[in-house]
């Protein structure tokens, strides 16, 4: 029995008042245990409650949003803010659990309309559906590079290395017009940025040096404009930092994310050996496996908000000032949305899923990420028809502590024709 | 509950719109995104039957609540 039965299990209702940040869960983020492509354990735990109260690492009491519903209903409404000066970090980042500060010029995730708005207008155009898919021939090439690259190199190979970190680097880079031969310049500095682990100092130094590089290829681009993103952007009125901010931004995004989608998405589907035969038998499925992955891989996570007044959601009032957590792996896996969410089904219709958010910040580049995956996936595996992993499941490398979720490397090998 | 091949009638606010093309990927025969700013291009306010489920879909998929249905104006 528990020594004060008013701490447990009864926080929903609670006004902030009543109750300690000592009695509250935190975000659990252990994935140590049990499946790798699983939520934390601890997190699954939590959502039979759609909205409840959480401790943040400075002793915030917030909330934490599990359920479908409830995201989508706060990340499209303009009364949670996502400035970073008013968040409570779920868990330390970068060495910061206090104070964030504001976004720096160009970090448009940072911003609320209309600042927001004024960036996101000026890049929305060159990421529609149309201008995408258009891309299609170019991905399908880098693609038939790399695995010639890998085949002739193999067996065995880092599939992170040797495919799911190039083919996306290879794409960004050319969008952006930032020479790909200097990504060894710039891919440490990102990963740096993205993991949870690296302390403030170190932080703070990558993305300093991200800016930096960046800093230089405005200057040239403004000097010497390209066919590229960058050099369009030159004619705005976006300034030498803030077009450095935004190349940043979309940079280490288009980097790390599919990135880890490809390595993660992989390791999945070898360890489905049924789905993995069904999208061989069926390359016209690939569309339908990306949106699957998405919604069961989830690598970007979580998102956060604060309320700017107070707001009542899902009969929860969400007091002014009070950063929520949306832990969008917990969203994308709950059962009132998508029936038997823990198995990775291919012919399910997973649209909807908030894998690449909700509202007026969702991800700007997902249409290149669709493009991107639909080609890579059939390709690799129509490339190796026989690719397995080279290690026990057990033994692949996981990226536990990244703001990105995936593997540190995927060994795999083939049989040789 | 609603007969999904009902008749309807579309409306898309390019103030809220947000480009994220979740319209244009769903429903590519009602909705394209313009050159310029990727925003919301309603290419048929009263869909083709053929068409209304997908054109549903997307309204309910948009981030921004950018596209209604049964909005007055067009
Ligand atoms: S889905 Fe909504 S936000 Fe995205 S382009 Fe279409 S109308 Fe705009």
């Amino acid at each position: 029995m528990s020594h004060d039965p008013t701490a447990v299990g009864t926080t929903t209702g609670a006004t902030t008042d009543d109750i300690t940040a000592d009695d509250l869960p935190t975000l659990p983020t252990d994935r140590h245990t049990g499946c790798p492509f699983d939520p934390p354990e601890g997190l699954t735990a939590l959502s039979d409650e759609p909205i409840r109260r959480m401790r943040y690492a400075d002793g915030h009491v917030g909330r934490l949003v599990t359920g479908h519903a409830t995201a989508r209903a706060i990340l499209a409404d303009p009364r949670f803010s996502s400035r970073y000066e008013l968040l409570h970090l779920p868990v330390p980042m970068g060495g910061v659990s206090g104070e964030i500060p504001p976004a720096p010029a160009g970090d448009i995730i940072g911003l609320d309309a209309p600042e927001h708005t004024r960036y996101r207008r000026l890049l929305t155009g060159k990421f529609t559906v149309r201008r995408m898919r258009q891309l299609t021939e170019r991905v399908e090439q880098f693609t038939e590079e790399c695995l010639d690259a890998m085949e002739q190199a193999g067996p065995t190979a880092d599939l992170v290395e040797a495919f799911a970190q190039p083919v996306p680097a290879l794409m960004i880079c050319e969008l952006l017009g930032v020479p790909y031969t200097d990504r060894k310049r710039f891919q440490g500095h990102v990963a740096t940025i993205f993991d949870q682990t690296a302390d403030a100092e170190a932080t703070g130094e990558a993305y300093t040096a991200l800016l930096q590089y960046l800093a230089e290829l405005v200057l040239a681009k403004r000097a010497e404009p390209t066919d590229d993103l960058l050099s369009d952007l030159t004619t705005s009125d976006l300034t030498d930092e803030e077009l450095a901010g935004v190349g940043g931004l979309l940079l280490a995004a288009g980097l790390d994310t599919t990135a880890n989608m490809l390595g993660l998405g992989t390791f999945a589907l070898l360890s489905n050996p049924d789905q993995l035969d069904a999208l061989r038998a069926d390359p016209g499925l690939a569309g339908q496996t990306v949106e699957e992955l998405l919604r069961y891989l989830s690598v970007a996570d979580p998102l956060l908000r604060s309320a700017l007044e107070d707001v009542e959601v899902e009969g929860a009032l969400i007091r002014a000032g009070e950063t929520v957590t949306v832990s969008v792996q917990a969203v994308n896996r709950d059962p009132r949305r998508f029936p038997d969410p823990n198995r990775l089904d291919i012919h399910r219709k997973a649209t909807g899923h908030l894998a690449f958010g909700h509202g007026a910040h969702q991800c700007l580049g997902q249409q290149l990420a669709r493009v991107e995956m639909a080609v890579a996936f059939p390709a690799l595996l129509s490339r190796f028809p026989t690719l397995r992993l080279a290690v026990p499941p057990q033994e692949v490398p996981l990226r536990n502590r990244s703001n990105i979720y995936g593997v540190i490397s995927l060994p795999v090998t083939w049989d040789k024709e | 509950m609603s007969d999904p091949q009902a008749p309807l009638r579309l409306g898309a606010d390019r103030e809220r719109c947000a480009g994220a093309g979740m319209c244009a990927l769903t429903a590519p025969a009602v909705f394209d995104q313009d050159e310029e700013e990727g925003l919301v291009v309603l290419l048929h306010p009263a869909p083709a039957p053929e068409h209304r489920a997908a054109a549903r879909m997307a309204v309910g998929l948009c981030p921004a609540g950018a596209i209604a249905l049964g909005s007055p104006d067009s």
